[in-house]
């Protein structure tokens, strides 16, 4: 059934679909919406989860950790300060290997204050052990809520996943949304059957001390089986394509046009919807370019790009964050990918759509002029 | 120190592991319990944020950690804290 809704109603009724024990709740804006809604279907009678108000995100992720170890399935939301208050304990849930499942409506961090999107919050975030999607439509969202609570609940996984869509671009966005049925959704994700949990009757220590002899064994576990993820990642698109006829690329990362292309542009989230259109455009006047839309920015999907890239010349990396003092998250993330390897596009970064100004399609443009002109030797006349 | 096993999220299976360590080398100052001056209030009991002083007010050196917070509690000023020596 397809409904005209809101991207955050989307992201809402994906929960829903869940059923999470509990939702530690603490609202902020562009977030608020997801965590409304689902107050409402609670209120309603068409939801059994608990919802706890707390008095700060730190609070609510904290919850979340509680609930989780307690092998109750959960689910929160925030963005921007929200996440920076959660950083501390966003560690301890992926050390833990605690599947909270997230959304992150992404804004700007201060200062200046600003409320509007970039992905400033999550990149910030990259280091914690979270899984992070990168979503660009409000289908995506609700499909990628489902996909996260299959992929995080994993018992090769057991790592928690940020769902990242774009404050107001997205999350305020009305899209039809084809709405998944309850018992299509039980039939695809199964009853969440935690591998440890707190029980009285079975007393067990979670969160102890790990001393040096061990403390980098235990990093080490949880890098590998991040790693290992993207293969889970992969399997749960492939399984959610035979369920429900849709699918994102290869879950980690999905393409337009690239099989002839000569050029690429790279991006996350919505800016992929407007770069379609400028592909198709440039298509037209003849240019050979497509997309690369890394959708799973944690774990990185390092061979997947360089496989998509062997024709490629140039790739344009469109930033929506900046590493002060150095390049864009995703620009480090793309060099780094290609340097050992023998034959290596031209790669060039771009930081656009910081703190809610608009990526137009001129913006793209002028990206892929830079990449399409520049050479090895340029003339300074 | 025998190396631990590494599970997953470094989740300790067995109960017990509390015991089974002991702190108590941790400990540069050891509480000492005047029994003249202390009246059994119980204070000390209450606060030993390591569970190491027993119900007869008894400090067991195994596990206390030498914080001092009973020494700091008691009314009375009947437990010393005393230098540990070599
Ligand atoms: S010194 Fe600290 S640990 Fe030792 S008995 Fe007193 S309160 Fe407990
Ligand atoms: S606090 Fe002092 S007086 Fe009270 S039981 Fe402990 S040692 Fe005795």
């Amino acid at each position: 059934m397809k409904k005209v809704i809101e991207a955050s109603t989307a992201v809402a009724l994906g929960v829903k679909l869940c059923e999470p024990g509990v939702i530690p709740m603490y609202p902020i804006t562009p977030q608020t919406h997801i965590v409304e809604r689902l107050a409402d279907y609670i209120n309603d009678g068409l939801l059994s989860s608990e919802m706890i108000h707390v008095e700060s995100e730190h609070s609510a992720i904290s919850a979340a950790l509680g609930a989780e170890a307690m092998g109750v399935r959960t689910f929160t939301a925030t963005a921007s300060q929200g996440l920076a208050l959660m950083h501390e304990i966003l560690f301890v849930v992926a050390g833990m290997r605690l599947p909270v499942v997230m959304a992150v409506a992404n804004r700007a961090l201060s200062a200046p204050i600003n409320i509007w999107n970039d992905h400033q919050d999550s990149i910030s975030e990259r280091d914690s052990g979270w899984i992070q999607l990168y979503v660009e439509s409000a289908q995506e969202a609700l499909d990628t809520i489902i996909q996260a609570y299959k992929i995080a609940e994993n018992r090769k996984v057991l790592l928690p996943v940020m769902v990242c869509l774009d404050g107001f671009t997205l999350s305020h966005v009305y899209e039809p949304v084809d709405i998944l049925k309850q018992e299509d959704v039980n039939k695809f994700l199964p009853q969440y059957n935690p591998l440890f949990k707190l029980d009285p009757k079975k007393p067990i220590t979670m969160g102890p001390i790990g001393f040096p002899n061990t403390y980098m064994e235990f990093r080490k576990q949880t890098h590998d089986t991040m790693l290992d993820s993207i293969n889970i990642i992969k399997d749960v698109n492939n399984q959610f394509k035979e369920s429900f006829n849709r699918s994102y690329g290869n879950g980690l990362i999905e393409t337009y046009k690239i099989e002839d292309a000569n050029y690429a542009i790279a991006a996350m989230g919505t800016a992929c919807s407007t770069t379609r259109v400028v592909v198709d455009e440039l298509r037209k006047q003849g240019k050979k370019v497509g997309l690369i839309k890394i959708k799973s920015f944690r774990p990185f999907p390092k061979q997947e790009i360089i496989s998509c890239c062997k024709n490629i010349k140039g790739i344009a990396v469109i930033d929506r964050n900046i590493s002060l003092g150095n390049e864009g998250a995703l620009y480090t993330e793309l060099r780094s990918a290609f340097y050992n390897q023998n034959k290596k596009p031209i790669i060039k970064g771009f930081i656009a759509g910081l703190g809610g100004r608009d990526i137009t399609p001129d913006h793209i443009k002028t990206a892929f002029k830079k990449i399409e002109n520049s050479s090895d030797t340029e003339w300074l006349l | 120190m025998k190396k631990p096993k590494i599970t997953v999220g470094a989740v300790i299976e067995e109960p017990g592991s509390t015991i089974k360590n002991k702190t108590g080398g941790w400990r540069s100052f050891r509480p000492v319990r005047d029994k003249k001056k202390c009246t059994k209030c119980g204070l000390c009991w209450q606060f030993c944020p390591d569970n190491a002083i027993n119900e007869n007010f008894d400090v067991n050196y195994d596990y206390c950690k030498g914080c001092g917070i009973c020494a700091n509690i008691c009314p009375f000023k009947a437990i010393k804290m005393v230098k540990e020596e070599k």
